[in-house]
C-alpha cells in the first residue's frame, strides 16, 4: 500500500517535470497552471552556474546606462539583463547578480523584476524559442493558430512548454505579439514569421534546423503563390500607390 | 452634429453617393443655410488621397533611413517649427482636434498643456508609449520600423512643446527589430545634426533616447510603464501624482503613444486646419486601422476618421471572408473594447464618438473581424485567457476576478455551464470593473460584457446543447448498465 502510494507520487512527479528540469524542481513541482516559472528560486543547480560580462558587453553596459540621469542607474536593469540574457541564452542566478552589483540594486530588486517580465527566461532553454501567438487575431487570421500549433508540436515533438531533447528549440505559446495583420505567426528569438500555414511553418522549423536562418517577415502561400512585403493588402495596394510627396508639399505659408 | 461643408459641389456628389436629394447649387446661402439645419446635409468621410496620408512609407516601399526620410519631407523646416516656440506648437495641436492615438482619446494639446507649468528646476520628460501590445493592434510597430523619423522629430517637436529635456521611447521588447531601425534613426538624426545640443540648429538641447521593455502588456499603461522604465516591476501606479506632476525619475513626464507623436510633424507643418478637416467634430484627423481576423486581405491603412466601418472593411480589407453577410462580429478597437454584432456594423462610424454611442470604443482602431464560421465565444474566451496572463497581480478584483472569468468563459465555450452562470459572470465583471488602479481590470471586462450583452442566445443554446448531450450519455449509460446487469442475471 506504502510502497504504491509512493510510486504513484514519484510517476506524478516525473510526469510534472520535463526532462530538462533541475533538482529546485524536482523538491517543488511546477505548477501546471502556467507554462511560465514566476517565482524566484534561489535554491538549485542553477545558483552556481557562472557567468560575467564580456569585455565587449561590459561597454555597451556603460553606454547603456549613460542613457538614464545619475542616480537612476537603477533604469537600466531591464536593459543590462537583457543583454546578459543575449550573452548567455538564458539568466541565471549569478547574471542577476552582476546587474545588481553593477548597478548598486539589491539582488532582490533585480530578482524582482526579472520574474515579472515573460522575456527573461530564467531556466535553461533551447537555441531557438519559437514562440506562437494564439491570442484572439491570430486564431482567426489566416489558417488560425490553432494549425500552427499542431504543426510546431508535431515538428519538434514536444508540447507547449517544452524543450527539444538536442536542446536546439524551445516551444512557448506566447500572448499577442503585435503582428495581428499578419496572423498567424511566430516568433524565432528576435525575427517575426508572418502569414504562415502549416506547411511554411514546418519548412521554417526544418531550416533552423539545418542551421539555416529561413527569411523573416512575412511568407508566401504555398497554395495560391502569394507574397507580401509587410502589411499591405496582400491583393494589391489600395493606398498609397502614388510617389510620396516631397519636401514643402503643403507647407503653410507663415513657416 | 451639424457640420458646414466647404463646396457646395462636393457636398452634392457626396450626398448623391448616399441617395439623399440635394438643394440645388444655385440656391442661395440663406436657403442652403435653412436646408443644412433641417435635413442635416450629409458628408461621407473615408477615401482619403495619397496626398492627404501623414505615413506615405507605411508598407516599407521606399527607403526608411535619413536619405528616405528627407525626400519624403521629413525633418522639412523643422527649425523653423521649433523657432515658433511653445504655445505656437500646442495651439496647432488644439486646433488639428488631434486625441490620443492609444486608445483613451483624450485631447493631445491639452495633454501636452500639462505640462508648461512654470519650472521647479526638475528637467521634464516626454516617454513614449511603444509598448504595443493590445491583440489587434500593430500600428506604431509600422511606423518604427518604416519610418522612425517621423516618431524622432515628432520627438523633438512634442518635447519642444512640453520644454522636455530628453524622450524615452519605451518599445516592446519582442520589437528588437523595430527599435533596431529606430535606434539608426536616432543615431542618423545625431549625426546630421537634428538632435542633441543645439538641434537643428534652434537653440533647444533635446535627446532621443531608446528602452527595450521585456515582454508584459500591462508596460501598455502609462503609470506601468513608468514604473518600468525606472527598472521595476510594471505595476501602475495610484493617481494623483499625475504623471504630469511627478513621472519618470520624479520629473514631470508626458507619456504619449508612437502614432500621437508621429503626427505631430505634419500637423505644424500642414496646420492644424489641414488635419481637423478629416473626420467629424471632435474625432478629427486622419488614423492608422488595423484590420485583421476574418477578411480577404488584412492590412494597416490610414484613413480619415469617421469612415464607415463597413466601407473601412471592403474597400481596404477585400471585405468579410464570405461576404458581408457572412459576418458575425466586430471588435472595433482592439481587445479591450466590446464586440459590436452585424445589425450595428452595418452603420457604425469608426470614431470615438460614433463607437461610444454603440457602447463600444475606438480604442487603438484595430478592427478583429469573426465570420460565422468562428466561434465567437471562444475568441473572448481567448481575451479572457489573454487578461489573466497579463493582469499584474496588484489589485484584488483584478489579481482573482480576471482568473474566474477565463474559468468560467473556458466552460462557456463547451457549454459545460448552468444558465445562471451567464448573469453571474456578468456580476463578477461589474466587481472587477472601475475597482482597480488601473485600466486593465476594466478592459478584461468588456469583452465579456460585451459578449453577453450582444450574444446571450448563443451562450445558452450552447449549454442547453451541452445539457442535452449529457442528459442523453447518462441515459445511454444507465441503460447500458441495466442490459449488462440483466445479462449477468
Amino acid at each position: 500500500m506504502l510502497a504504491s502510494l509512493v510510486s504513484r507520487a514519484s510517476v506524478r512527479l516525473a510526469v510534472r517535470t520535463p526532462s530538462t528540469s533541475a533538482s529546485q524542481q524536482q523538491q517543488q513541482p511546477r505548477r501546471l497552471m502556467s507554462d511560465k516559472l514566476f517565482v524566484h528560486r534561489d535554491a538549485g543547480v542553477y545558483k552556481d552556474e557562472p557567468f560575467e560580462f564580456t569585455a565587449e558587453n561590459l561597454t555597451r553596459a556603460a553606454s547603456i546606462i549613460a542613457i538614464y540621469p545619475p542616480k537612476h542607474q537603477a533604469a537600466a536593469t531591464i536593459p543590462l539583463l537583457d543583454l546578459a540574457q543575449r550573452q548567455h541564452g538564458w539568466l541565471p542566478l549569478s547574471a542577476m547578480n552582476t546587474v545588481a552589483k553593477m548597478l548598486d540594486m539589491a539582488p532582490i530588486r533585480v530578482y524582482e523584476t526579472a520574474s515579472f517580465y515573460t522575456m527573461f527566461n530564467r531556466e535553461k532553454i533551447g537555441k531557438y524559442h519559437v514562440q506562437v501567438c494564439t491570442t484572439t487575431p491570430c486564431l482567426l487570421g489566416g489558417c488560425g493558430s490553432d494549425k500552427i500549433m499542431k504543426a510546431v508540436q508535431k515538428n519538434l515533438g514536444v508540447h507547449p512548454g517544452g524543450t527539444t531533447s538536442d536542446g536546439l528549440f524551445t516551444f512557448t505559446e506566447v500572448e499577442c505579439l503585435g503582428a495581428c495583420v499578419n496572423a498567424p505567426m511566430i516568433q524565432i528569438n528576435d525575427d517575426f514569421y508572418e502569414d504562415l500555414t502549416p506547411e511554411t511553418t514546418e519548412q521554417i522549423l526544418d531550416g533552423f534546423r539545418r542551421g539555416d536562418r529561413p527569411k523573416p517577415g512575412p511568407q508566401k502561400d504555398p497554395a495560391t503563390g502569394k507574397l507580401r512585403k509587410s502589411c499591405e493588402p496582400v491583393d494589391g495596394l489600395t493606398t498609397l500607390k502614388e510617389k510620396p510627396t516631397g519636401p514643402g508639399f503643403g507647407v503653410r505659408a507663415d513657416l | 452634429m451639424l457640420r458646414l461643408i466647404a463646396s457646395p459641389a462636393s457636398r452634392s456628389a457626396l450626398a448623391n453617393a448616399r441617395g439623399i436629394a440635394t438643394a440645388a447649387p444655385a440656391l442661395n446661402a440663406a436657403a442652403a443655410a435653412a436646408t443644412a439645419a433641417t435635413a442635416k446635409p450629409p458628408r461621407t468621410y473615408g477615401n482619403l488621397k495619397d496626398s492627404d496620408r501623414i505615413f506615405t512609407n507605411l508598407y516599407g516601399r521606399h527607403d526608411w533611413g535619413i536619405k528616405g526620410a528627407l525626400a519624403r519631407g521629413d525633418w522639412y523646416k523643422t527649425k523653423e517649427i521649433l523657432l515658433k516656440g511653445h504655445d505656437w506648437i500646442l495651439n496647432e495641436v488644439k486646433k488639428s482636434g488631434l486625441r490620443g492615438r492609444g486608445g483613451a482619446g483624450f485631447p493631445s494639446g491639452l495633454k501636452w498643456s500639462f505640462m508648461n507649468k512654470p519650472s521647479d528646476g526638475r528637467p521634464k520628460y516626454l516617454v513614449v508609449n511603444a509598448d504595443e501590445g493590445e491583440p489587434g493592434t500593430c500600428k506604431d510597430r509600422e511606423i518604427m520600423r518604416h519610418d522612425p523619423h517621423k516618431l524622432v522629430e515628432g520627438c523633438l517637436i512634442a518635447g519642444r512643446a512640453m520644454g522636455a529635456r530628453a524622450a524615452y521611447i519605451y518599445i516592446r521588447g519582442e520589437f528588437y527589430n523595430e527599435a533596431s531601425n529606430m535606434q539608426v534613426a536616432i543615431h542618423e538624426a545625431y549625426k546630421a545634426g537634428f538632435l542633441g545640443k543645439n538641434a537643428c540648429g534652434s537653440g533647444y538641447d533635446f535627446d532621443v533616447f531608446m528602452h527595450r521593455g521585456a515582454g508584459a502588456y500591462i508596460c501598455g499603461e502609462e503609470t506601468a510603464l513608468i514604473e518600468s522604465l525606472e527598472g521595476k516591476q510594471g505595476k501602475p501606479r495610484l493617481k494623483p501624482p499625475f504623471p504630469a506632476d511627478v513621472g519618470v525619475f520624479g520629473c514631470p513626464t508626458t507619456v504619449a503613444n508612437v502614432e500621437t507623436v508621429a503626427v505631430a510633424p505634419t500637423i505644424c507643418r500642414r496646420t492644424g486646419e489641414w488635419f481637423a478637416s478629416f473626420g467629424r467634430e471632435r474625432n478629427q484627423g486622419t488614423k492608422l486601422f488595423c484590420i485583421s481576423g476574418q477578411v480577404n486581405t488584412p492590412v494597416t491603412v490610414e484613413e480619415e476618421m469617421s469612415i464607415p466601418l463597413k466601407e473601412l472593411i471592403e474597400r481596404h480589407a477585400g471585405g468579410v471572408i464570405g461576404g458581408w453577410d457572412n459576418l458575425l462580429a466586430i471588435i472595433p478597437g482592439g481587445a479591450s473594447v466590446p464586440l459590436l454584432p452585424r445589425k450595428i456594423c452595418d452603420d457604425v462610424l469608426m470614431d470615438f464618438d460614433a463607437l461610444r454611442d454603440v457602447t463600444s470604443g475606438l480604442g487603438t482602431a484595430a478592427v478583429i473581424v469573426m465570420n460565422k464560421q468562428s466561434d465567437v465565444i471562444r475568441c473572448i474566451s481567448r481575451l479572457s485567457d489573454f487578461y489573466k496572463h497579463e493582469s499584474c497581480g496588484q489589485c484584488t478584483p483584478c489579481r482573482e476576478g480576471v482568473g474566474w472569468l477565463a474559468k468560467i468563459m473556458k466552460r462557456f465555450v463547451d457549454g459545460n455551464a448552468k444558465p445562471a452562470e451567464i448573469d453571474m459572470i456578468e456580476e463578477l465583471t461589474r466587481q472587477i470593473e472601475g475597482h482597480t488602479i488601473c485600466a486593465l481590470g476594466d478592459a478584461a471586462a468588456w469583452p465579456v460584457q460585451g459578449l453577453i450583452r450582444h450574444f446571450r442566445p448563443e451562450i445558452e443554446s450552447r449549454i442547453a446543447t451541452f445539457q442535452q448531450q449529457k442528459q442523453e450519455a447518462k441515459q445511454r449509460h444507465a441503460a447500458e448498465k441495466a442490459a449488462k446487469l440483466q445479462a449477468t442475471a
